[in-house]
């Protein structure tokens, strides 16, 4: 269990929903993989494209949005706008050999907290099969960065 | 006193630069005077171990254009960077890779593959991939060795200025040069981009912008644009809202969309920008419908749009977040 790979799922989570369903999660003890970085963002429309592309640069395994269901988005369509984007970035991003577990979208309400917790969960074990994507070192061939020295010695997986 | 010096030299790129830099018209002459050439294998004889020979910091201006493809391409750019006071990033494939950026969306294998196996040849016996080392009777013969991944000048070197452009507008140059010329202060180095604006294309576009919603995604040859609208609103793939402006919007005036040669605007990537401004004219279907049904609906307008990776990073791909794709033969 110990070298079991943790991959790390940035999660970019809406002010109004999801992040409140993390926050339930928690009060709730509802156990859940620790393997989601929370970014809590006013709205998924406010994940710029470019947020989810230097995450998976900068050594994130998947990258996690999640927001209010269809028709009740704080914004009233923020959430579709987020959807439009996903599904012209997910198709961009197979061109880049990224599989589409790797950047998923779900909704949340502020009152699903299990959802949310079994949505990392799920995604945690999607990544585990497919294994660290490290985009830095395995595509563009860099020096891995190291943000702890221990990070070298163990090898950094 | 001797006069300041002048080199340009062309790496991976099609040559259009050097035209460019000829059709900044009779300052050219000008050029010409004030500088002494001693460098430049387009126009003039010089060698590789001419330019070894001068002393470092040599060059008081050195045009690069080109992308860093190749070991000779890579050579070239040390070299120069170290006998240059001035190096310029001349044109979007010194600059972001440009075309030849695209082949980092696939492996050196593939682009060999495709360009010397599979196309079409009238002379089938005469087929032969090209080899770094041959070995002929006379002795051995080297050819520079194809990278894997495409780079910017600016990836391999420092540079100090950068002019985009796929090539670069004459009078953007001639501005450049002017300047330059007159002794006037250019901003401080440091990869300084100049001869270029500071806005989005579509600030410079004349076309009206009426933020119509589109069902669906038009190549150029589908489409008679109606003339004095948005393109990107008609359904082509216009790339104004995530190019730099500077050329003076003139695809999009003539009815051909703005394929992003001027590269981003500082500190964006060019292809996300570009993602989100279409995204954003997309209809997104029927407030009726459930959730599923909107997302089918909006994936087949987004089925459309063909290659959004070589569409939305053209000319940036090399310097773009992601940089090159993941492959087979590069994801150990």
């Amino acid at each position: 269990m110990e070298n079991e790979f943790q991959p790390i799922i940035v999660g970019f989570l809406c002010n109004w929903c999801s992040y409140r369903a993390a926050d339930l999660a928690g009060t709730a003890r509802i156990r859940y993989a620790p393997t989601m970085r929370p970014i809590r963002v006013m709205c998924t429309a406010r994940v710029e494209p470019e947020f989810v592309l230097k995450a998976l640069r900068e050594g994130a395994d998947g990258v996690l949005i999640a927001g209010c269901h269809p028709g009740e988005c704080h914004y009233v369509e923020g959430n579709i706008k987020a959807l439009r984007r996903f599904i012209l970035l997910k198709a961009m991003l197979r061109q880049f050999g990224v599989e589409d577990e790797r950047v998923q979208l779900v909704w949340a309400a502020a009152s699903e907290g299990k959802q949310l917790a079994e949505a990392v969960d799920r995604m945690t074990e999607q990544l585990r099969a497919l294994g660290p994507l490290r985009w830095r070192q395995r595509v563009l061939g860099e020096q891995p960065v190291a943000r702890h020295a221990r990070e070298v010695e163990v090898g950094g997986d | 006193m001797p006069r300041p010096t002048f080199a340009m030299y062309w790496a991976a790129s099609c040559g259009g630069c050097e035209i460019s830099l000829l059709n900044v018209g009779e300052l050219i002459l000008d050029v010409d005077a004030a500088f002494d050439v001693v460098f430049w294998p387009c126009v003039a004889d010089f060698k590789y171990q001419d330019v070894e020979g001068y002393p470092d910091g040599y060059i008081d201006l050195c045009l690069f254009n080109g992308a860093i493809r190749n070991s000779e391409n890579e050579e070239l750019a040390h070299l120069l960077r170290r006998k240059s006071k001035t190096l310029v990033a001349f044109g979007s494939c010194a600059c972001e890779g440009c075309a030849p950026g695209l082949a980092n969306l696939t492996t050196n294998a593939a682009t060999i593959r495709t360009v010397y196996t599979d196309s079409l040849t009238t002379d089938e016996s005469r087929t032969q991939a090209p080899r770094p080392v041959t070995q002929v009777p006379e002795g051995e013969i080297r050819i520079p060795v194809l990278y894997e991944t495409v780079r910017t000048l600016d990836q391999v070197v420092p540079v100090d200025y950068i002019i985009p452009g796929c090539p670069p507008e004459a009078r953007q140059i001639a501005a450049v040069l002017r300047a330059v010329l007159t002794g006037m202060p250019l901003p401080p180095p440091g990869g300084t981009i100049i001869g270029a604006g500071n806005v989005a294309l579509c600030e410079e576009c004349p076309l009206a912008k009426n933020v119509k919603q589109i069902t669906r995604f038009y190549r150029p040859y589908e489409i008679v644009p109606e003339p004095g609208i948005c393109l990107l609103e008609q359904g082509l793939v216009c790339m104004g809202p995530a190019t730099r402006s500077g050329c003076g919007a003139l695809c999009p005036q003539v009815g051909m969309r703005c394929e992003g040669c001027y590269g981003p605007l500082d500190g964006q990537d060019q292809g996300a920008r570009m993602l989100a401004a279409v995204a954003s004219v997309v209809a997104a279907g029927g407030a009726h419908l459930d959730e599923h049904a909107q997302a089918e609906e909006i994936a087949a307008v987004m089925d459309t749009l063909v290659d959004p990776a070589g569409t939305f990073y053209r000319f940036s791909l090399a310097h773009s977040l992601l940089r090159r794709a993941r492959v087979a033969d590069n994801s150990a």
